[in-house]
């Protein structure tokens, strides 16, 4: 069984070596054009006039198209058809692309793209959350509002009250490998692309429609892509279309490649956003009622930006029981980028804005944040009150409390069934000695004046499945050769996740077979249709099982055509070690696999796989939108500089829930990478816009992402020992969003560093910039 | 422009426009495609490469890295990592052992890093890494994969050294400053005089970016590394020479056991990548408001030495800076050297960024007070960040010289930055903040001078 093996990423030889392909790695047929777009540098107005002379007499310069050049459909949305390709009468952005340049070189494209003179009548531009709000420019007619119980009454019942906002910072994807697009044209309108997407089908969709072609006529590939986290899950579509239309247009093959500058200034990021809160709560920190208002701001197009604030929300209780709850949802519309998918979707931003309600809360009583945190946490699964192991000091439960007997559904009506955060917790606790260190930090920081130590819990609890019900299914196709080697395919894409791997795992446990038998292939629209994007954690749940049922149906094909052969049972007919097993005869898998050719039987299938049990009203807000949830918790300490702000990392603790590990190796990756990135997010990424729209932080010289020596200098990642209670493959858990959100402590952290500078709360917003834990210490100082 | 050297030990030569990068060159002529594009900045590192020349093997981003540049160096991408027989380098096999590669995009470049310090036998991991960003890992299992490569020895044919071509003595004066043999310092000052409007390239690790970024033809160019007599460093009892086309790796080696403050500056100042590359000539003479040498230089009493034909002038480094993107350099003249006045160490370097590591800073302050008695008996305070130049705090200092190391002086010098500085809002910080910070560095000064520990990187879990 090669399952819950710890291997290497499938790709490791390749990638060390240099060999692995990109999208611009890959070899391009003589005459291979280039495009560049040219981009408006106008946040909002109207086109007056573009005069492309220059532009054309560049050195190198073959075509040079405006919206009126394009032959059909000028539209690069995912959802609203509110996205041109290239901007038609008025711009909406800085960086939105105008026109598309075809040239020789890579270089020339980009050179010609500034030579364009473009005058736009330029008006009054909504740049921040706070303009659009007062503009009431959004999308959807009103604010969204999900939400159980009668907040108003049970928020004057309250012996305690807050109210509080904290500012949340956008996030940069960047990954390494900027976007990338290759189109080749075929015969008869045929179209190849090769994609750097995590939704091939979507590409597939939007060049079909550029090019007025039904979409068996596109097909799109895709072998790798050098990070995508979200970033390319839509923002892709710009650069394959333009490659398709200029390919047709050309009769070329069409490379483009946004270079780093372009590609942070064009395309999407994660959502900013405002939370503001007022929350009721009993002197033990016990939440009875909360108001949230989650302010979102999504850029000039819709893109993903409701399904991202349905998360947000869906997310705002975290990993706490809420009795009387409400959450409001503006949308707001801005002449920014378009914000997009970002690992977490939404759900970093909303789980964040209830761990800073916890935090505060919690300052307010005095009372360490992580026993406020426990306290609220939904019922443990299957009983009413929670274990202390670690606490005999805290009195009892009151077990006749009413609200105890239905504290497990979510504000949105899930009931959740799987909750092992009591357990996990205390398990980190003990294990990272929390408590202790929490000593120790007091007393070394009042022994030192101008660097405080900070430590902070936070805990993560994630809803697994897309939040639009249909897009959870998926496909696969299998086929074995007759030498008895299999060649795997299925809709998932890989960005680095370990999704290949993790899938062929699958398969050569199915056949009972090595590795070394399973060919990984790229995945490719013809093999397996209808795909929805690698995305929402989603990848190995639904390739995976899809995978499973292609294998298991050429299995029992081979199965049944052995057990005709040898007057067994099929199930008698065993598939381990690289062999088939019959009562009479062992065969070696090749040999299985000649004979059930010979005998005439189809070894090439197709999986199908959707998602059971699942159903969401995202209008009401009810429902159950997740097949279930990954757990995660992390402890952080942290350092500041109380002069400066700098500060650091020192340790970090981690305890995730990776159900029954598909290759725990992978997910330790998904989990310290996510960790840091989700640090990063809260810490030292921050995005900067002018007064005139324009993104002052577009390259890694203005946009810091962490460095090597960012990462946590002592940093301890454990795997949660159990197994998913739901029926998923082999009964793992979704890894690659989850984690991110476990950088949440290291914000809490640096929060209660600073907290230790003064006596008030030090309303610490995100990021953390060395800037912004200045401002902190001087609030908490007062 | 042509230009012969070893490419994964076999020689090459290539004639090109002057301009064209290593990392284009390679990708697009070579179809050697395993060294990345990422940001085309010399930012991230996807692009490293080994480069050898005589004084040894460093990693260098191939995008900012002209071809000319490369004349009898020896080149090792991460095709030429492996042996020929295919056997993986320690630190690939080590990489792949400790799951250091997610998505790969990166790796390349964190390979060619990692056996660049292997070979060098470095294992300070951490700063020879800041220049490889990678966003999937955590940089956790690369780490783990660079200290388990570390007791293996290097595989003979990552060492290029052995097959450096012998290095060729000065020359004649020449038409263009390129591939053509090297060129002594007189005949360089000569044909600069003559040739004034001609760009000056060092590293690269600006002038790149024109390129890469802002598509300046710079039409005629001089590559400084074709220079002899222009880099080294001369340690005497009463000052330090240094040569304006010594890198800042080097700078850092030499200039650490005098001023550890400084030397540690330096360790911040970009990468292992850029630091190879860059030099302090350059640092200084594209005048930024923001380099992190000038600042540590003015405070260290640095003076200036330039050169146009056979005239040279000395002047103090701070009176080189005029205003924002003016320096007191004419026509055809270059920086030759700075000298550095010995006298002790009373020098403390304060960067200050949003990341530690290869972040441009929004302050550096670097903060000279000798001390007699708890008396402040000389005191130089100068800053990157707070105006359009690197510039002296003279308000503050006047607040501090003859004053005794108390909360009265500080609090003195402190409102006196006020008149000395009137500070920039931009992506990096807010004019208040970066004045907040400025004052509070001398705090920081004054505590450690009296002992106290103020720096959250000596900290420990």
């Amino acid at each position: 069984m090669s399952i819950a093996k710890p291997l290497p990423h499938d790709a490791a030889v390749l990638h060390v070596t240099g060999q692995a392909r990109y999208v611009d790695d890959v070899p391009v047929p003589a005459g291979c054009l280039h495009l560049a777009f040219g981009l408006s540098d106008i946040a909002s107005g109207r086109i007056v006039s573009v005069n492309l002379e220059a532009v054309r007499a560049s050195p190198g310069v073959r075509k040079v198209l405006t919206a009126p050049d394009l032959p059909f459909a000028n539209d690069v949305s995912p959802s609203a058809h509110d996205e041109p390709l290239l901007a038609i009468n008025r711009v909406h952005y800085v960086g939105q692309p105008l026109f598309l340049v075809v040239a020789d070189s890579h270089l020339q494209a980009r050179l010609a793209a500034r030579l364009a003179q473009v005058e736009i009548d330029a008006d009054q531009p909504l740049l921040t959350l706070d303009e659009a709000l007062a503009a009431d420019s959004r999308f959807e007619d009103g604010p969204r509002v999900y939400g159980r119980g009668d907040v108003k009454d049970a928020m004057c019942s309250a012996p305690c009250r807050l109210q509080g906002q904290i500012r949340i910072g956008g996030q940069e994807h960047f990954y390494l490998e900027g976007q990338a697009a290759l189109a080749v044209p075929g015969e008869g309108g045929d179209m190849h692309v090769h994609s750097s997407t995590q939704h091939p089908t979507e590409i597939q969709h939007k060049v079909a429609d550029a090019l007025g072609q039904p979409m068996h006529a596109v097909r799109v590939e895709t072998r790798r892509m050098g990070g995508g986290f979200g970033g390319k899950e839509s923002q892709g579509n710009a650069l394959a279309v333009a490659c398709a239309v200029a390919a047709h247009l050309m009769n070329k093959p069409c490379k483009m490649r946004y270079d780093r500058d372009d590609d942070m200034i064009i395309t999407g990021k994660r959502h900013d956003f405002r939370i503001d809160y007022d929350v009721g709560f009993h002197v033990d920190g016990r939440i009875i009622a909360l108001d949230v208002q989650q302010f979102t701001r999504c850029g000039w197009a819709q893109d993903l930006s409701l399904p991202v604030a349905d998360r947000a929300m869906l997310h705002a209780d975290n990993a706490y029981f809420l009795p009387a709850v409400r959450i409001e949802s503006h949308r707001l519309k801005t002449n920014t980028q378009s914000a997009t998918a970002f690992r977490g979707f939404g759900g970093p931003q909303g789980m964040l804005g209830m761990e800073r309600i916890i935090d505060h809360v919690a300052a307010h009583l005095k009372l360490d944040p992580l026993r406020v945190r426990e306290r609220n946490y939904y019922q443990k699964e299957g009983g009413l009150s929670a274990p202390r192991l670690q606490e005999p000091q805290l009195p009892p439960e009151d077990v006749s409390d009413p609200e105890r007997e239905t504290r497990n559904t979510t504000p949105y009506g899930q009931v959740v069934q799987d909750f092992i955060l009591h357990d996990l917790t205390n398990k980190l606790v003990a294990a990272a000695d929390y408590s202790d260190r929490r000593e120790a930090i007091e007393a070394w920081n009042s022994e030192n004046e101008l660097l405080k130590k900070g430590i902070a819990f936070s805990p993560v609890k994630f809803g697994i499945s897309f939040t639009l019900t249909h897009l959870n299914q998926a496909g696969a196709l299998v086929h074995v050769y007759q030498d008895g080697s299999i060649h795997l395919n299925h809709g998932g894409t890989e960005m680095g996740q370990g999704l290949f791997q993790k899938v062929a795992q699958v398969a050569a446990s199915r056949f009972g077979v090595g590795l070394d038998s399973v060919r990984i292939t790229p995945t490719d629209t013809a093999k397996v249709p209808n795909t929805s994007a690698t995305a929402a954690s989603s990848g190995s749940d639904l390739n995976g099982m899809a995978v499973k049922l292609a294998c298991d149906d050429i299995r029992c094909r081979m199965a049944c055509h052995l057990a005709l052969l040898h007057q067994c049972r099929p199930d008698e007919v065993r598939f381990r070690d690289g062999h088939v097993e019959t009562p009479g005869k062992i065969y070696t898998f090749a040999e299985a696999a000649q004979s059930a050719y010979m005998g005439r039987v189809s070894l090439s299938a197709t999986g199908f796989y959707k998602t059971p049990d699942i159903s969401w009203d995202r209008i009401k807000g009810k429902g159950r939108p997740f097949f279930y949830f990954a757990y995660g918790a992390a402890i952080t300490e942290v350092v500041i500089d109380t002069l400066t702000g700098e500060n650091r990392i020192l340790r970090a603790d981690i305890l995730h829930d990776a159900g029954a590990s598909l290759n725990p190796a992978l997910d330790r990756g998904q989990i310290e990478g996510g960790y840091v990135q989700g640090a990063g997010w809260l810490t030292m990424e921050e995005l900067v816009w002018d007064d005139a729209g324009r993104l002052k932080t577009h390259a890694p010289s203005t946009y810091k992402i962490p460095a090597c020596s960012d990462r946590p200098e002592i940093f301890n990642v454990t795997l949660w020992d159990g197994e998913n209670k739901a029926d998923t493959i082999y009964k793992s858990k979704a890894v690659g969003e989850p984690p991110l959100m476990l950088g949440m402590s290291a914000f809490f952290a640096i929060s209660d560093a600073c907290a230790a500078c003064g006596a008030n709360y030090p309303d610490l917003q995100a990021p953390a910039t060395p800037e912004q834990i200045m401002a902190a210490i001087g609030r908490a100082r007062g | 422009m042509q230009t012969t050297f070893l490419l994964n030990g076999e020689s090459v030569t290539v004639d090109t426009s002057p301009t064209r990068t290593l990392l284009d060159w390679l990708r697009e002529e070579k179809g050697l495609t395993g060294t990345k594009e990422g940001c085309n900045e010399g930012d991230c590192g996807a692009c490293s490469v080994m480069v050898t020349d005589h004084a040894g093997a460093r990693a260098l981003n191939a995008c900012i890295l002209f071809l000319p540049q490369l004349e009898g160096k020896a080149v090792r991408t991460i095709e030429g990592i492996a042996g020929s027989d295919g056997t993986l380098h320690p630190v690939q096999q080590a990489m792949i052992d400790h799951h250091g590669s997610q998505c790969g995009f990166c790796t390349p470049g964190f390979v060619v890093t990692m056996a660049t310090a292997h070979l060098n036998g470095h294992a300070d991991h951490d700063t020879q890494l800041a220049g490889n960003l990678c966003r999937c890992t955590g940089y956790v299992p690369i780490i783990r994969a660079a200290e388990a490569a570390r007791s293996a020895s290097p595989p003979d044919h990552v060492d290029d050294l052995p097959l450096l071509f012998v290095p060729n003595t000065a020359g004649e004066a020449p038409e263009e400053l390129g591939a053509e043999p090297p060129t002594s310092l007189d005949n360089f000052a000569h044909w600069y005089a003559e040739n004034p409007d001609a760009i000056l390239i060092a590293g690269a690790t600006d002038v790149g970016l024109w390129v890469t970024k802002q598509f300046r033809d710079l039409r005629q160019v001089a590559f400084l590394s074709r220079v002899v007599g222009l880099d080294g460093i001369t340690v005497k009892p009463d000052s330090i020479r240094i040569g304006a086309m010594t890198t800042l790796s080097d700078l850092q080696r030499e200039i650490a056991p005098l001023y550890p403050s400084f030397g540690e500056l330096i360790r911040r100042y970009g990468s292992v990548q850029v630091r190879g590359a860059a030099t302090i000539g350059g640092n200084i003479a594209n005048g930024s408001p923001i380099g992190d040498g000038p600042p540590a230089l003015i405070a260290l009493g640095a003076q200036l030495h330039l050169r146009r034909g056979d005239d040279s002038r000395t002047l103090l480094l701070e009176d080189f800076f005029l205003e924002y993107g003016k320096q007191d350099r004419r026509p055809g003249e270059f920086v030759e050297a700075i000298t550095i006045p010995r006298a002790g160490d009373h020098l403390r370097c304060y960067k200050l960024s949003k990341r530690f590591d290869q972040d441009i800073s929004a302050v550096c302050g670097c903060f000279w007070m000798r001390l007699e008695n708890d008396r402040i008996t000389e005191v130089r305070l100068a800053f990157g960040g707070m105006a359009g130049i690197p510039t002296r705090a003279e308000a503050a200092e006047a607040e501090l010289l003859d004053r005794p190391l108390n909360k009265t002086t500080l609090a003195a010098g402190i409102a006196a930055f006020r008149e000395d500085f009137t500070p920039l809002s931009d992506m990096r910080a807010s004019a208040e903040y970066r004045m907040q910070a400025a004052q509070n560095m001398l705090v920081r000064a004054f505590a450690e001078a009296r002992g106290a520990r103020a720096s959250v990187l000596e900290v420990g879990p």
